[in-house]
């Protein structure tokens, strides 16, 4: 508590001083606001809805991407982590395929599936992919060998392995990749919307610039930042509270 | 288990030599273990071991460190493949791990899961043996109060000490229903104490279920204590140097059967050639370094 009072000093003076000069009219360029103006810029946007409804479009598309980027990149991590021989040979290509910039493919993609959550969702699982599987691959190698050896002393199925064993045993390093490729979704997400794509908080900050709201435009970025703060730590949330699922059977 | 065994016997009755009359549950024949090619720095740790255990007997192997007994037992278990030789249980050829043959290791700490509680742990062999969840939590409490675990049932094995984590090991192992429980080295890293306890557990639970074990150790007291016979593994590669057949009553008893003459006669025995083996190893060893922990 103490150190969230003294976290605040910080933000609070500069919220004064920057009230102050936009009142006294030391700064008066259009780039600025005041801070009061965005405070009701905020409040107003959330009020009519329009800012959550392009809360959700933004979410919809870096979810649902993210969620192919997780099924994606920890099934074929876990592959490859348990086949040596198949990481060799796949390794050069992925080490190829991950350095282009996903929002590359923002031409590509947008000829396959038009303007809407499918595109945006493609770009997204793109760039969340790599982190996912690279640090999958590295979490199943490290795993104790023992554990593996009792699944195949007890006959278990591949698929019940990788339940059982493979992904709990796992787990802790995963969820740090899916905790990388979370905030990489936003930002992508956010990115092609600004672009390209004309839903989402992304474009609803281009818009707002476009028509000179300034108020608003920095409503959105404190708004981004407020949602971005809250998934990190939904997700680190998440995380603690599914290793003691898996724990209880 | 009789059934399975009287087939084996009727598959194998013609190949077999006409002294092997009576059930063998394990046999060996010939077993030959090498990694890698000799050529690319590899080596073979088993050459020729050959020995027999009955069923329901208790045979312990003794070998000093890096012989290869830990090799020999995951061979027994499927887990490493045999580069010659016969490896048959109950009749069959051994291709791979089965949930008939129970393996135990002697670290306890790695072969636990973390994430799941000690009921959680012994329920793993129930979901592999595809017992439906009802019918887990009577089978479970049935062993818990078995290895005496009943206290730390929804405790996980972090918060254990090794013997009790040791104990979930071995239920976990005879929650699976094997036909033979192998078992490496699995009291050496336990105090004096918590070892004895276990020795004599695992002797009750053995007579109990008539269970064939295989017991890997390098306390020859503990060999001379537990099993039916003693087999010597010595040499480099290693094969079966000696093999004595344990003639003390049962039930053992920590006190005297410990201080009978023929323990310690057994004793001396197994020391002696033990002793011996090591020194004539000992130019190799410094030559290549021993796999084996």
């Amino acid at each position: 508590m103490r150190r969230g009072i003294l976290g605040s000093i910080i933000p609070i003076l500069i919220l004064c001083v920057w009230e102050t000069l936009s009142r006294t009219g030391t700064l008066s360029f259009d780039a600025f606001s005041r801070p009061t103006d965005i405070a009701s810029a905020l409040l107003s946007s959330l009020m009519d809805g329009s800012l959550l409804v392009a809360t959700w479009q933004t979410f919809e598309s870096a979810l649902l991407g993210l969620a192919i980027a997780t099924v994606v990149g920890v099934l074929t991590g876990a592959l490859l982590g348990l086949m040596p021989t198949a990481e060799r040979i796949t390794s050069p290509t992925i080490e190829a395929l991950r350095p282009i910039p996903a929002v590359a493919f923002m031409p590509l993609s947008l000829m396959m599936f038009g303007f809407g959550v499918g595109m945006e969702a493609s770009i997204v699982a793109y760039a969340c992919v790599w982190p996912i599987l690279i640090v999958t691959i590295g979490a199943v190698r490290a795993i104790e060998r023992r554990l593996l050896e009792v699944a195949e002393a007890l006959e278990l199925s591949f698929p019940a392995r990788l339940w059982k064993i493979i992904l709990p045993a796992a787990f802790a390093r995963i969820n740090v990749g899916l905790r990388i490729a979370a905030a990489i979704a936003i930002v992508v997400a956010v990115t092609v919307e600004i672009v390209l794509n004309p839903r989402g908080l992304g474009y609803h900050l281009i818009l707002a610039q476009q028509s000179l709201k300034v108020g608003l435009m920095y409503a959105q970025l404190f708004w981004l930042c407020v949602i971005g703060y809250l998934l990190n730590a939904a997700l680190r949330n998440v995380g603690g509270r599914s290793t003691r699922m898996l724990g209880s059977v | 288990m009789g059934g399975a065994s009287v087939q084996a016997f009727r598959g194998q009755a013609n190949k077999m030599p006409p002294a092997a009359t009576a059930a063998r549950a394990l046999s060996v024949r010939g077993l030959r273990v090498s990694f890698g090619a000799e050529s690319s720095g590899g080596r073979t740790i088993l050459d020729d071991v050959t020995f027999e255990v009955g069923d329901g007997a208790f045979l312990c192997v003794v070998g000093a460190s890096g012989t290869g007994k830990t090799t020999l037992l995951r061979a027994l278990a499927g887990l490493v493949r045999p580069s010659g030789g016969e490896l048959l249980f109950d009749g069959q050829a051994i291709a791979g791990p089965s949930r008939d043959r129970a393996i135990i290791f002697q670290d306890y700490s790695k072969a636990l899961l973390p994430w799941r509680t000690v009921r959680g742990n012994i329920a793993l062999s129930l979901e592999a043996r595809g017992v439906p969840a009802k019918d887990r939590d009577a089978i479970i409490d049935e062993l818990v109060a078995k290895m005496g675990l009943v206290r730390a049932r929804d405790q996980f094995p972090g918060q254990l000490s090794g013997g009790m984590q040791q104990r979930v090991q071995i239920a976990r192992c005879l929650a699976q229903e094997p036909k033979i429980l192998l078992m490496d080295e699995p009291f050496g890293a336990l105090d004096a104490m918590t070892r004895q306890s276990l020795q004599d557990e695992i002797l009750q639970l053995a007579e109990e279920k008539q269970m064939t074990v295989v017991f890997i150790t390098h306390d020859l007291e503990e060999a001379i204590y537990l099993g039916d016979r003693v087999v010597v593994l010595g040499g480099s590669p290693a094969t079966v140097i000696e093999t004595i057949d344990v003639g003390l009553p049962r039930p053992r008893n920590q006190l005297t059967t410990r201080e009978d003459a023929r323990f310690l006669a057994y004793r001396h025995r197994l020391f002696d050639l033990l002793t011996h083996d090591q020194a004539g190893a000992a130019g190799l060893a410094a030559r290549s370094p021993a796999r084996e922990a």
